[in-house]
């Protein structure tokens, strides 16, 4: 009984927050609007008992991801105004993709498949999904898992690459300019006759 | 044998290097030496073994020769190969070919004396004589028209010899390209029987000759024409070229451009009876198709009588020799198309030896006048020419068929064997030889009387040098005079009546014309008396002879004032019946203008401008419009990809 | 009784609904980004979804990875739109058209 309402709860709210990102006027609004599907996802995942995905997806993506769009959005200094031209013109066009796909996934669900109408069979009392996740992650799929990380490497390199400006006027210390100097670089002896009286 | 046969068809060929390597050291005092002692050495070679060849044949019944010497190429299991098929049939052709180029080599020597292409000349020659040994000594049909296209070139070569002379330059192109029109025929005839008899080679085709008479080819859908009919039809046409039969027969006159050696050698004794040769070999073939022996009976007879009327009016002394030798050539396929292939044969012999000598004696006309050669400024020369008068004598008397004579025997025969052939057209081919007689006599004795007879009208200053040319000149005359006169008597019976010529002719025993006059001949004293008896070819001849005479020693004011009165047929003659006129401004330039057509419109126009440059342009349309793709937008290219996926998941999700 | 399709329906609603905002919004690049994380988001609820219901724990993992990918793939589109602010002083998608024909 609690579970059905939970989700359906958590439903609306997830889709009322999506429809916020896409119509927002502000992009920070926009932002935060996601923040908040994202939670509203982390809490239907518990629901699927898949909990250590559901805190990962708050620490990450909400923590993490987020963040940084928020970041963004308030470093760049948007123009409000020319945002919101031309909404009304595609809105239809949105719509109407939109309701195709829906419609796609209801008909396949409705006419082309079976035992979805299903509901999971109850887990044992003592399941963990952080255990079953690292049983498997880490023997099975540990190949994909260092590369996983290493994309991670990659994406940082890329956006340091990316975005990374020289200052003009630094001044900083060059080691092996200075290991290599020379005697004659630095002194010049100035013979110099004394005055005479 | 093998090595006798290589030998007779290769020392000519050696000959002809060694001359040709000697026009390098041409002005050297022996490169001229060498040049006509090689090439003569070689050719009398040839000619000594191909009569050894001849009398084992002939005498001592030896085995008729058919080998392959060199197996060149096998394609499609079709072998192309170098083979000789020597019977009695190749080993006559041999002879007269070798004996004839022999006597002109000779005679090259001192007709070509002053001239600066003399090792030129004599290579060209001997060249010819190997191109047309090969020729006949074939025993498949790739060796056959390898011979015939070569003496084709070599024929080009020398009518063009003095090269730098325009017209010399039209007749050797025209000669080669009326060939072409012939060799076109001739290779569609060679391809219908390799593809029909499956093989190149004379043995295997001939073997098939009975099986193939029923079969028939479909060339347009819906119409099946006999095999043989449509080969043979294809074969002659290319005779036509070579032979210069009507309407193929019109570069004859102009290759008379070249040296009157070579007119006397190609054009009278040995090119222009390729396609007699051609035709005879190709007995077997032609005897299933009456078709075929329909067109050759009636374009030959068309040959013989048309051409032989414009001999009357020529003016120059070798164009009247050689419209003669167009009649003859069309006698001699009169014959051929009567299945009288031994009385062809035998007529090309004869012929051989009296056109040649007549050629000859015309160049010994033209050198003793300094080159002159129109008749008209000739006349009363027999006092200071006699030898060549003489022989000239003897050559007309030969030409015009006098009985006892070699011509006589080999004309009569002919027209005889024409009267009893029931081949449709034979008819028309009767009235043709028999009335193309008149007119042989006619402008032969013409010729004979203007030239070394009547009022003198010679240029004074060559009036000065005239004297009868060196021996190298007349002694081959002298050669040739002797069969002109022997041969026919001798060899009539065993050649045109009898079995000299084995299994190398075949003849079907509906046509055998032949063998009917055979049993009726008695004997060439008989042969004699009969035809002086009887009306017929003799009297026709001698009131030609009558009739010349008195146009032009008697009265001669009298042809001017023909020619007047009859301007219209005289224009008509004049003008060859307008078939170069037609060749010239019809043929040619259609030709031309349809290629300049094809090139304006097919090429230019439909390839390059439509295809190559349309498709390049079509390219270019249709990018233009693709490249409207490419907005930079990135939601336009978002949009896309979504629909995109919709769509094809969509399908798939629908998908029964 | 909530079943696996009510999961699978809402994940499609959120999925159209990111796809629908790609349409709609025409002039932030921002908010495309933020669009292609509610895709994802969308997906990553298939994979729960159907791990839950066939023990699977495979479509855990597979949203472990996801979840790793997106991230590099957001950190790395806010960079590139950081420098593209830089050059060209406006986040209009319709600036990025330098390389239409």
């Amino acid at each position: 009984m609690i579970p059905t309402v939970l989700f359906y709860l958590f439903s609306a709210v997830l889709i009322g927050a999506a429809v916020g990102v896409i119509t927002s006027r502000n992009p920070v609004y926009s932002a935060l609007y996601l923040v908040l599907a994202f939670v509203q996802s982390a809490a239907l995942w518990l629901l699927l008992e898949a909990e250590f995905l559901a805190i990962v997806l708050v620490l990450v993506y909400v923590g993490a991801v987020m963040v940084l769009f928020l970041f963004v959005v308030m470093m760049l200094d948007i123009n409000v105004e020319e945002m919101r031209e031309g909404f009304t013109r595609y809105v239809w066009i949105g719509a109407a993709v939109a309701v195709g796909v829906v419609a796609e996934v209801w008909y396949v669900l409705a006419w082309r498949s079976e035992g979805f109408s299903a509901v999971p069979d109850a887990l044992p009392a003592d399941y963990s999904s952080a255990t079953e996740l690292g049983a498997v992650l880490y023997t099975e799929h540990l190949y994909a898992f260092e590369i996983a990380a290493l994309i991670l490497l990659v994406a940082i390199v890329a956006a340091i690459t990316l975005t990374m400006r020289k200052r003009e006027g630094l001044k900083v210390q060059d080691i092996s300019a200075q290991v290599a100097v020379r005697r004659e670089d630095r002194v010049r002896l100035e013979h110099v006759e004394a005055t005479k009286e | 044998m093998e090595a006798i046969l290589l030998t007779i068809v290769l020392a000519p060929l050696a000959g002809s290097i060694a001359a040709g390597l000697s026009v390098w050291q041409g002005g050297r005092a022996g490169a001229r030496a060498v040049a006509h002692s090689a090439t003569i050495a070689g050719v009398a070679i040839s000619f000594g073994l191909s009569l050894w060849v001849l009398k084992g044949l002939v005498l001592d019944g030896a085995e008729v020769f058919n080998g392959t010497v060199y197996r060149w190429a096998v394609i499609g299991g079709m072998p192309m190969e170098i083979g000789f098929l020597v019977d009695q049939l190749t080993a006559l052709m041999m002879t007269v070919v070798t004996f004839v180029s022999l006597a002109v080599h000779v005679y090259t020597i001192g007709y070509m004396h002053d001239d600066p292409g003399y090792e030129r000349f004599f290579s060209y020659i001997a060249l010819f004589t190997f191109s047309m040994l090969m020729l006949v000594m074939s025993n498949n049909l790739l060796q056959l028209f390898f011979g015939w296209e070569a003496v084709g070139v070599v024929s080009y070569l020398l009518i063009g010899f003095w090269y730098k002379r325009p017209t010399a330059i039209f007749a050797n192109l025209k000669a080669f390209l009326v060939n072409r029109v012939g060799d076109f025929g001739f290779l569609l005839g060679i391809a219908a029987l390799a593809l029909y008899a499956g093989s190149l080679d004379y043995a295997t085709v001939f073997g098939q000759a009975e099986a193939l008479s029923t079969e028939t080819i479909e060339i347009w859908p819906g119409t099946a024409w006999p095999v043989l009919t449509v080969a043979c039809i294809c074969l002659f046409v290319g005779a036509m070229g070579k032979s210069a039969q009507v309407p193929l027969h019109v570069w004859l006159p102009d290759s008379m451009e070249g040296p009157t050696p070579i007119s006397a050698l190609i054009h009278a004794a040995t090119m222009v009876t390729a396609g007699i040769f051609m035709v005879a070999r190709m007995s077997p073939l032609f005897e299933y198709s009456t078709a075929a022996l329909t067109v050759v009976l009636v374009i030959g007879a068309t040959t013989a009588f048309f051409t032989g009327l414009l001999g009357i009016v020529q003016n120059d002394i070798k164009r009247v020799v050689a419209y003669s030798t167009l009649s003859q050539l069309g006698y001699m396929t009169v014959a051929l198309g009567a299945s009288a292939y031994a009385a062809g044969i035998f007529h090309l012999m004869t012929h051989a030896f009296f056109k040649a000598l007549l050629f000859l004696a015309a160049g010994s006309v033209i050198i003793a006048l300094h080159h002159e050669q129109d008749m008209r400024k000739m006349g009363g020369l027999r006092k200071y020419l006699p030898i060549t008068y003489w022989t000239s004598v003897v050559g007309t008397l030969a030409l015009v068929g006098f009985p006892g004579f070699s011509g006589f025997f080999s004309k009569d025969a002919l027209i005889e064997a024409v009267a009893l052939s029931t081949t449709p057209g034979a008819g028309y081919a009767y009235w043709a030889v028999l009335l193309g007689v008149f007119v042989t006599a006619l402008y032969s004795f013409r010729l004979l009387f203007l030239v070394f007879h009547g009022t003198e009208r010679i240029d004074s200053r060559a009036r000065a040098h005239l004297h009868e040319p060196p021996w190298v000149v007349w002694a081959p005359l002298i050669a040739l005079a002797v069969p002109s006169v022997l041969i026919g008597w001798f060899t009539i019976e065993p050649v045109a009546f009898g079995d000299f010529f084995g299994e190398s002719i075949f003849v079907l025993e509906e046509h055998d014309v032949l063998h009917e006059l055979g049993e009726e001949f008695h004997g060439s004293g008989a042969f004699v008396v009969h035809a002086l008896t009887h009306f017929g070819a003799f009297w026709l001849a001698l009131a030609g002879a009558a009739v010349a005479w008195f146009l032009y020693v008697r009265r001669p004011d009298l042809p001017g004032r023909l020619r007047d009165a009859l301007r219209p047929v005289y224009r008509l003659l004049d003008n060859k019946y307008y078939f170069d006129w037609f060749n010239e401004n019809v043929i040619a330039p259609g030709t031309r203008g349809f290629g300049g057509w094809l090139w304006k419109f097919g090429d230019r126009g439909l390839i390059d401008g439509l295809i190559v440059n349309g498709s390049a342009r079509t390219v270019g349309a249709l990018s233009g419009i693709v490249k409207r793709v490419q907005t930079g937008y990135l939601y336009h290219y978002a949009f896309v990809m979504v629909v995109g996926l919709v769509v094809l998941v969509g399908w798939f999700v629908l998908r029964a | 009784m909530v079943t696996v399709s009510h999961y699978l329906t809402l994940a499609a609603i959120l999925f159209s609904l990111a796809v629908a905002g790609i349409f709609i919004n025409r002039k932030n690049v921002i908010l495309l980004l933020m669009c292609i994380e509610l895709m994802l988001l969308a997906v990553n609820f298939n994979f729960i979804a159907f791990s839950r219901l066939w023990g699977d724990t495979l479509g855990q993992v597979f949203v472990f990875f996801i979840l790793t990918v997106a991230a590099a793939e957001a950190a790395i589109g806010l960079a590139i739109l950081v420098v593209l602010f830089r050059n060209t002083r406006s986040i209009n998608v319709e600036s990025l058209a330098q390389l239409r024909e």
